[in-house]
């Protein structure tokens, strides 16, 4: 049976920099990933990652371009950690092999990024979370002897003992369907977000919010589940994202009538509000017949000279050509607003641990929260790294001092048979996608861009009656080796627990901030909602709302805009 | 909406039956992926099909398969574009009435690696190895600077194409040299080492080219088959990264290696500058006793001679060669032998070699109207990058990306 000092779930940017951060003190360190570790999602993040790393710029800047952007939701001393230990991250990225951009000196280089003061963002022509992933996997592979990896592991349970701790989890090994208890003095959860509970999303399939249920469910609490980004740039269709990056090369956005519409919204930064408000703006075009029949507007990257496109953005190249038919270098490309992240999660403190002792929780599946009600762009790899580095060490620096937990091995029992009910199952029930489609249309509906109670309580209702359909949805696979079939139910499951926390909490705050735009409560209200909506349960599955206070340390809140 | 015919290649290793077609209609349009098709069979029809994937959008490497004959991403590849390739796949009306699809695409598992179920094999028993197999991290330049290590942006842009890999297997499932000898480190693990060879913060290109080229599984074990070229999605081109290695292994770094692979490279150069074709009969003694006409007085040319006896007879029974060419070579006109000369001068004259690749590609901005008298992509100057001959290199490596 495994056992060791800490075990780490989720093998993205976030778990893997927590194991390497954690293996460095001489912690015992397990990795468990779904899937492949280079699979995770975080290789799908193109455009970069943000540090105050010149000398002319200032954490302070980049605090407060966060804080604003967060529209003041976002709890300022950790956002202070995260700008000030950004430019060391960078620079511990690229003493470990990260092939970042160069300029003509041979420095490194920056791009210009949404709601950001300054060119501050580190990148590898569009494949920066590539390059960071696959990087970090390289250190892995070097550091084989003291980080135990376990790929395509899939983790069902976070275990406890009598007093609450967390001390293991139950995981399914993919390859032959064999379950295992981990044992483990710390927890962390890197498990990313929960797109897929979205139709259309810019995340992978892989994408369904594990580790935002499973900490609920044993008890923990998640914040600002609400708020919810929707990218400005996602392809109509597929949902495919055209990385901010083309705006910060200097793409230009239009309406169907020609109409640069940004210099509307946001006469200053135009393109490169911040997201929520470009996303608005593009909604209100489209809502306002504006828009392309096809509900889209146009981006037009042709404004940014071809060579430097197919330098530095060349997989959107490709992505428009294979995916819609476009050369974007010659024409614009049609975009809309589309789901690509959550900025909420798993409620943690500054060194990522959650409210349920012994679990921590960093990257996307966590909410520290540095990224408020609106997250800028390039901030959230820089989340994955900061806080998965601070809790690696944390959780490794409390294992020191710990005896090594044990739990029976036949804990598992209780596992099986719930996976032997699910194979089980009787025929005739929806099938898993077919819910998975209707949740992934409700939510797109009703939790989108502009929200209203009315909207808010019909996605309730839906949510609620799927998961009980999800109960006895049909599963084809009877078999144990790579069984994706259970594993979808285990993840539709997850998806449905995200889907009511996210409505209750955007039923919840009655008012108008960042990624949360009520149409019923289209102001701002400091007075009453410069707070945190926190959800959690306790043994029945009813969601319970509570608050924590915003941290405010030095910048108070101020009128927003463009 | 057109109807294709999708025949997955099925297996469960637990059910002790053979590999077998599952057939299934899919509505859909020519532009949907492949991956779409197998989607809408496991989400409407049949859940226990087993693929990996999860980006959809050729990022995260999990969807490698190979479609009518072709190793790649499922989600890349159009079903018009799969169902086009000429690959005999046959379709027989399994009913009366059935519909005539307007196309058949076999999905199979990637070759080169065992099968764990149905579309998914197992990576880690070769590809991931192979990975191991070449010191896949970043042996750092001493002293780590402070700030960041100063290097030229174009090493950057440079290594940016191997960086580029997305690990999906792809390159490894039709490599030939693999196949024949499964020891071969293989495309992908070798376009991961130039990743670092070519990268100046490392600190043992000398050790790692070294390395590569004594391991007679290494980077003279590849036939130039490319097939990892037209295999790999994201235009990592690993056969270039190859012979990349191989010319800072044999050219910059003077490695001699024990298989004879560098020695053999020299003299085909050498046979063509001054045949214009190869000539078969020299190659073999030149390569092992040395890169000129004396070679073949060399003992061990000698030996390897006596050795190759089994290939050369039959060889010349059937009239594969004759005494004539072994003794002279093939000739060329003389125009066109010319011709090669002076390329190879060209090139060779060159007080730097020109590497280009995908992300350097050699092209610059078009003019707004190109003037008549430009060729071709609007090349600065005669003797500018892009016209020389790597420029077809870099056109077929955006294509094929
Ligand atoms: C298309 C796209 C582009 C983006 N571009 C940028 C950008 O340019 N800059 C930026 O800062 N941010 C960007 N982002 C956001 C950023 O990429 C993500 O927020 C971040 O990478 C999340 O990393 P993570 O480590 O938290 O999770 P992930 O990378 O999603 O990793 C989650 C891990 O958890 C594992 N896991 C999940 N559930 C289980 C389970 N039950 N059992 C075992 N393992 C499990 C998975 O296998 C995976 O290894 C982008 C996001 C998208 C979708
Ligand atoms: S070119 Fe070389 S490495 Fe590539 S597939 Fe052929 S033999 Fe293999
Ligand atoms: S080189 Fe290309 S084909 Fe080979 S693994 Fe990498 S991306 Fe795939
Ligand atoms: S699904 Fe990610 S590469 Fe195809």
């Amino acid at each position: 049976m495994p056992s060791h000092d800490v075990l780490i779930i989720g093998a993205g940017l976030a778990g893997q920099r927590a194991a390497l951060a954690a293996a460095q003190t001489g912690a015992t360190v397990a990795i468990i990933s779904k899937v492949h570790p280079v699979r995770s999602h975080s290789v799908a993040a193109a455009g970069g990652i943000n540090a105050a790393l010149n000398p002319e710029d200032t954490w302070e800047s980049h605090a407060f371009d966060t804080i604003k952007g967060s529209d003041y939701l976002g709890d300022q001393d950790a956002i202070e950690i995260m700008c000030r230990e950004a430019p060391n991250e960078i620079l511990w990225l690229e003493h470990a092999g990260v092939t970042f951009h160069r300029s003509e000196t041979g420095n490194l280089g920056t791009r210009a990024f949404g709601g950001a003061s300054a060119a501050r963002t580190y990148y590898v022509a569009d494949i920066t979370g590539h390059a960071i992933l696959h990087v970090l996997y390289e250190q892995l592979m070097k550091h084989s002897a003291t980080v135990d990896r376990f790929e395509e592991w899939f983790t069902t349970d976070l275990l406890q003992d009598d007093e609450g701790r967390c001390n293991g989890a139950i995981c399914r090994n993919l390859r032959n369907g064999e379950l295992q208890v981990f044992d483990a003095k710390a927890v962390i959860l890197a498990c990313g977000g929960a797109g897929q509970a979205y139709k259309p999303t810019t995340n992978g399939l892989i994408v369904t919010g594990d580790g935002i249920a499973q900490a609920y469910r044993i008890g923990a609490r998640l914040m600002d589940m609400e708020m919810i980004q929707y990218h400005p740039t996602t392809l109509a269709g597929n949902g495919l994202l055209i990385t901010e990056g083309a705006r910060g090369e200097g793409a230009q956005l239009f309406n169907a009538e020609g109409e640069r519409f940004m210099e509307k919204y946001a006469p200053n930064k135009l393109e490169l509000a911040s997201r929520d408000v470009v996303s608005r703006a593009e909604q209100t075009e489209i809502n306002e017949g504006r828009g392309f029949p096809d509900g889209t507007v146009a981006l037009d990257i042709t404004k940014v000279p071809r060579r430097r496109t197919l330098e530095s953005l060349r997989e959107i190249v490709n992505i428009g050509r294979d995916f819609a038919g476009v050369d974007i270098t010659r024409e614009p490309i049609h975009i809309h607003p589309g789901q690509h992240y959550i900025m909420g999660g798993v409620k943690t403190d500054i060194y990522g641990q959650t409210t349920i002792p012994g679990l921590y929780a960093a990257g996307e599946v966590a909410c520290v929260s540095v990224h408020g009600g609106n997250r800028l762009g390039a901030n959230s790899l820089l989340d994955t790294l900061i806080f998965g580095r601070r809790s690696g060490e944390h959780a490794a620096g409390q294992a020191l001092h710990m005896p090594m937990p044990s739990t029976p091995s036949t804990r598992v029992t209780s596992t099986e048979k719930e996976i032997r009910a699910i194979i089980n199952r009787p025929q005739g029930g929806r099938r898993l996608a077919a819910i998975k489609d209707e949740l992934g249309e409700t939510l797109n509906q009703y939790v989108a861009v502009f929200r209203d109670a009315d909207g808010l309580r019909t996605a309730h209702e839906i949510v609620r009656r799927l998961k009980e359909q999800a109960r006895s949805a049909t599963i084809d696979d009877h078999g144990t080796v790579f069984n994706q079939d259970v594993i979808g139910a285990f993840e539709l499951g997850y998806m449905l627990d995200c889907a009511e926390a996210i409505v209750v909490a955007a039923i919840e705050r009655k008012e108008s901030r960042g990624a949360q735009f009520r149409t019923d409560f289209p102001q701002r209200n400091d007075d009453e909602w410069l707070k945190h909506v926190d959800i959690s349960v306790n043994g029945e599955d009813v969601p319970t709302v509570s608050y924590s206070p915003v941290t405010i340390t030095r910048w108070e809140p101020q009128e927003r805009s463009y | 909406m057109p109807q294709y015919l999708l025949k997955l290649r099925r297996y469960d290793p637990r059910s002790g039956e053979a590999a077998y077609w599952d057939e299934h209609r899919v509505d859909l349009g020519g532009r949907s992926s492949v991956l779409d098709a197998i989607l809408k069979v496991r989400d409407e029809v049949d859940g226990s099909v087993g693929i990996r994937c999860s980006c959809q959008q050729a990022i995260c490497g999990s969807c490698g398969v190979r479609m009518n004959g072709r190793p790649g991403l499922a989600c890349n590849t159009h079903l018009e574009e799969a169902a086009a390739r000429d690959f005999g796949v046959g379709w027989n009306p399994s009913e009366e009435g059935d519909e005539v699809p307007a196309g058949v695409i076999e999905v199979e598992p990637m070759g080169n690696m065992p099968v764990i179920r149905d579309l998914i094999v197992d990576m880690d028993a070769v590809h991931w190895k192979k990975i191991q197999r070449v010191s896949p991290y970043l042996i750092n330049q001493q002293p780590v600077p402070e700030r960041e290590y100063i290097v030229p942006h174009e090493n950057m842009v440079d290594i940016t194409q191997s960086m580029a890999c997305i690990q999906c297997g792809a390159c490894v499932s039709d490599c030939l040299s693999m196949e024949i000898d499964p020891g071969f480190i293989g495309p992908a693990a070798l376009a991961k080492a130039y990743r670092f060879v070519g990268d100046p913060r490392d600190a043992e290109h000398h050790e790692r080219l070294e390395d590569l080229s004594e391991d007679e599984h290494g980077i003279y074990d590849c036939t130039h088959c490319f097939n990892c070229i037209d295999a790999c999605p994201k235009g990592v081109d690993p056969m270039s990264q190859i012979m990349r290695l191989r010319r800072r292994a044999g050219t910059d770094e003077k490695i001699v290696d024990r298989n004879n692979g560098h020695r053999h490279e020299d003299t085909i150069a050498t046979l063509v500058r001054d045949y214009g074709l190869l000539h078969e009969a020299e190659m073999l003694p030149r390569s092992y006793g040395g890169n000129s006409w004396f070679g073949k007085f060399h003992p061990a040319a000698g030996q390897v001679l006596l050795r190759s006896l089994p290939s050369i007879v039959p060889a010349v029974l059937r009239r594969k060669v004759n005494i004539k060419i072994a003794v002279f070579g093939h000739k060329i006109p003389k125009p066109d032998l010319d011709a090669v000369k002076k390329l190879y001068a060209k090139i060779e004259g060159r007080e730097q070699r020109v590497e280009l690749n995908l992300y350097v590609s050699g092209f610059e901005d078009e003019p707004e109207a190109p003037p008549a008298e430009t060729h071709g992509t609007g090349a600065p100057q005669d003797d500018g990058p892009a016209t020389s001959p790597h420029e077809l290199e870099a056109a077929s490596e955006s294509e094929s990306s």
